[in-house]
């Protein structure tokens, strides 16, 4: 067995060294998988680390996706350095205001609020003219960065992307970890575990919450930048409520408590899609039912297993439900 | 006369047609505990969630200080200075006893919600915690998982957790519900000790408790203020012979 | 606009809400009682137009496709909360959404096998069929406004038993304390079984009713889905008289947005949640403190 700190430089490693051993399909899929796994382990801030329930993240990931479609110059490519930002600003501004508005409520009625919200944004791209209406708009070239007309990255070329969106990944966990271990982290799972005790202690839950969710939308936008920027296409199911569900499903395979969990849960989750979908046409309904099966058996995802694998770890933010040994004295 | 800490003047609160406080002034003074008592239902936990701001009066006003605060939330009040243990012990159950502390002491840091360094990092605050901890006996539990203490820990730690704020005065909502006499005693002299400094407010029914504690009384009954004052004086007070202490009173 | 289009506007919202109220009337049923948020309720609700769809067509009658959906609806409902739902009481919400979108994918792929995924449309009965004249070139047609009826009488129905009977005095006391309806020795798991499958049931007859005036397509269910949620959030949780409010609301501002401001007709409904909860939180009925 390796020492712990070895395992996410050899996964790293095994990531980097990925496009010289498998064929350009399986980049551009694997690429694919560590967008969806940005996308839910942003949806974990705010689900598992905040406590709040949001199916409209999708919202957030197809907006920046309009974004890029609208600000790229018909045939030419966009400006990565330009459009990423406001991308990724117009997704987290729009999760403030429906954050805003939806955390005025708890519980049940926050899935509702934000599910609603999620829906009138697919519906504000479904039924109105703006890129397409509902048959979407296609982004003709892929953004780059260029000084004076000279081309220092070009995502056309799939090694490229993919290691644009191999280092934009681990920018995230990065991140993520970084504000978890803040007093800010801490704060926001207090208020998750407790919320009462949060206020009554002078933390101003509202604002933390917010604050969480915006951040978590942007991350979410920058998701779907790069996945519109890959497929070229945007359309208006990408900020559907079924993609905000399926990549809930993602961090519940994952486990609500960590910040790469999700990701292992996207992997999962995309990987079983593409066995389902090559061995039976009705993949959908084994697939439903294999989400009913993982929530039923496994409350907290396939993490549950991994203490098996990896031995327990965490602090108070991350930290799984468990009975500490001192319980049994008690 | 001591400095007032805490001032309420004619707060009013109704649900509906039910007037559950109605025009209570009360004074709570640095140095002293003072103690509301009064039958079920006279109104006393709708008060301390006034003062704390979980309700909001109807009508009157609640001074912290020079600051009013009446329309202020509880977060706002937290950091102007006032703590609060709950009945229902009220802790971050999967947080050790350090963490919930130093989340205590974090909240009153200029840098409390900082997004980036690590949040051990901060030496004021885990030197505040360190000391509220050790001031309710929890020294050498810092690391238990808070859910794993007795119960009457969890009120040490709660008290702690108050503390690490760093309050001008605290209330304390019932502290020793459902606690053995031993511990009782402990809680009651750790009660004793906060008034230094500070100011603090107690709702009880343990009797014994409250006149072992209270250099203050204010005794409420169906949503009024009966009676005020020092204990002795207000022990011999008829009105409250007659609705309150009733046999008790007049045995004494 | 004159005063009949403005009458047959005002029916035409009306008669939405009043399906929107049965639809989600459903769904807060389910979610005040078993405390159960079910997203699978608009699946249910495509599904009954798709029994209807196929009933009519074999047998010719709309009212054995009304019968038969509505008992298939229940069958369905009282199997699916004996095999999976029970298992979600006390869980937390999030569980409960992701199981009930696995029931959708389920039930979507299942719709899709056994009826496929056509766009169909259903003939009202034969006896309201027609339409009045209302002037020269503005006609109403007659099942329009037996759907109004009909929702009224279900309405009434479901007050009645909420408000007046043993049963829904048990289900009112269930949704605010359970333990105490378990002390008077109250069978729960019967009262929820049968809780969940009347929810169910409402869904599919909404779609059922709302068959011969709409098309029956796979998409159906999510619209509605949404639509019961703001009804929800709108009237408050639990509400049954709140969602009625909130169901009318939404059929009024969908109908007459579509009139007035056909451009951002889609997104009213939300702007007038937004305004809800920017005035209420806990919906126009919704309990203050929670």
């Amino acid at each position: 067995m390796m020492p712990r700190w070895l395992v996410p430089l050899v996964l790293l490693a095994i990531a980097a060294a990925l496009p010289f051993g498998v064929s350009t399909y399986y980049v551009q899929f694997i690429g694919k998988a560590f967008i969806m796994g940005m996308l839910a382990m942003a949806l974990n801030l705010a689900v598992g680390h905040g406590g709040m329930v949001s199916i409209c993240h999708a919202a957030f990931f197809g907006l920046a996706g309009y974004v890029l479609a609208l600000m790229s110059p018909g045939y030419d490519p966009a400006s990565l350095v330009l459009t990423l930002p406001v991308a990724a600003a117009a997704s987290g501004f729009v999760a403030l205001v429906i954050g805003a508005l939806a955390l005025r409520t708890r519980g049940a009625y926050f899935i509702m609020v934000t599910l609603a919200f999620g829906e009138m944004m697919f519906f504000l791209f479904h039924d109105t003219d703006i890129a397409g209406g509902s048959d979407g708009t296609y982004v003709n070239a892929k953004p780059e960065i260029a000084i004076a007309g000279h081309r220092l990255l070009d995502l056309a070329s799939p090694l490229a992307f993919y290691y644009v969106v191999l280092a934009l990944l681990i920018a995230t966990i990065v991140l993520l970890t970084v504000l978890l271990r803040s007093p800010f982290g801490h704060a926001l799972a207090a208020a998750r575990d407790n919320e009462r005790r949060a206020r009554s202690l002078g933390f101003p839950v509202y604002r933390i919450r917010l604050t969480a969710f915006a951040i978590s939308g942007a991350i979410a936008g920058v998701a779907g930048y790069f996945a519109t920027a890959q497929f070229g296409f945007v359309a208006p199911e990408m900020l559907g409520w079924h993609l905000s569900a399926t990549v809930l499903v993602m961090v519940l395979i994952g486990g609500l408590r960590s910040v790469t969990g999700p990701l292992v849960g996207a992997l999962v989750l995309i990987g079983l899609e593409e066995v389902l979908k090559a061995s039976t046409d009705y993949w959908k309904l084994a697939e439903g039912l294999i989400v009913i099966l993982i929530v039923l058996s496994m409350p907290n995802g396939v993490r549950q297993l991994w203490p098996l694998i990896f031995g327990a770890t965490g602090d108070a933010a991350t930290r799984p439900a468990r009975v500490p040994a001192e319980a049994n004295h008690v | 006369m001591s400095e007032v800490a805490l001032s309420a003047t004619a707060l009013d609160k109704h649900f509906g047609g039910l007037r559950a406080v109605s025009g209570v002034s009360v004074d709570v003074h640095v140095g002293e505990v003072h103690a509301v008592i009064g039958p079920n239902g006279a109104g006393k936990s709708t008060l301390i969630n006034l003062l704390s701001g979980e309700l909001f009066a109807n009508a009157g006003r609640i001074m912290l200080g020079d600051a009013d605060i009446t329309r202020l939330a509880p977060d706002r009040r937290a950091r102007a200075g006032l703590g609060r243990a709950y009945q229902k012990t009220t802790i971050f159950p999967k947080f050790t006893v350090h963490e919930n502390v130093r989340l205590a002491a974090q909240a009153r840091s200029p840098h409390r919600l900082r997004m980036f360094g690590g949040v051990g990092s901060d030496a004021a605050v885990r030197a505040r915690a360190a000391e509220a901890i050790a001031r309710v006996g929890l020294a050498g539990r810092e690391a238990v998982i808070a859910e794993a203490l007795s119960h009457g820990e969890q009120r040490q730690l709660e008290i702690a957790m108050v503390l690490a704020t760093d309050p001008r005065i605290v209330l304390l909502d019932e502290p020793l519900a459902g606690m053995g006499q031993a511990e009782a005693r402990g809680i009651i002299a750790l009660i004793a000790s906060l008034k230094q400094g500070r100011a603090v407010l107690i709702v009880e029914h343990d009797m014994d408790a409250v006149f072992a504690l209270a250099d203050r009384l204010t005794v409420m009954h169906d949503g009024r203020v009966i009676a005020s004052g020092p204990p002795q004086e207000v022990r011999m007070h008829p009105a409250v012979r007659a609705a309150y202490l009733g046999d008790h009173g007049a045995d004494a | 606009m004159d005063l009949v289009t403005f009458g047959v506007q005002l029916l035409n919202a009306v008669q939405y809400g009043m399906v929107l109220f049965l639809v989600a009337s459903g769904l807060t049923l389910v979610f005040g009682i078993l405390g159960v948020i079910n997203l699978a309720h608009g699946a249910f609700y495509m599904l009954g137009a798709y029994l209807a769809y196929w009933i009519a067509t074999y047998t010719g009658s709309f009212a054995l496709a009304m019968a038969g959906g509505v008992a298939i609806a229940f069958v369905v409902g009282l199997l699916l909360e004996t095999v999976f739902i029970r298992r979600l009481y006390g869980r937390d919400h999030l569980a409960q959404v992701l199981l009930s979108f696995g029931l959708i994918l389920s039930i979507d792929e299942a719709r899709e096998i056994l009826f496929g995924k056509d766009v169909h449309s259903v003939a009202p009965p034969a006896w309201l069929a027609g339409s009045f004249q209302l002037t020269d070139n503005l006609s109403y047609p007659v099942y329009r406004l037996a759907i109004c009826a009909f929702c009224l009488v279900v309405a009434a129905l479901i007050f009645l038993v909420v408000t007046r009977t043993r049963i829904g005095m048990i289900v009112r006391a269930g949704a605010e304390n359970r333990e105490m309806t378990r002390v008077l020795g109250i069978r729960f798991d019967v009262v929820n079984r049968y809780v969940f499958a009347v929810g169910i049931a409402l869904a599919a007859l909404g779609g059922i009713v709302v068959a011969p005036v709409s098309t029956v397509f796979p998409g159906m269910g999510d619209g509605m889905l949404i639509l019961s949620f703001v009804v929800v959030v709108l009237g408050g949780i639990g509400s049954v008289a709140g969602a009625a409010i909130g169901a009318l609301l939404i059929g009024l501002t969908d109908t007459f947005g579509k009139v007035f401001f056909p451009s951002v007709s889609s997104v009213l409904i939300y702007v007038l949640m937004a305004a809800v909860l920017l005035w209420r939180p806990n919906g126009i009925l919704g309990r203050r403190e929670v």
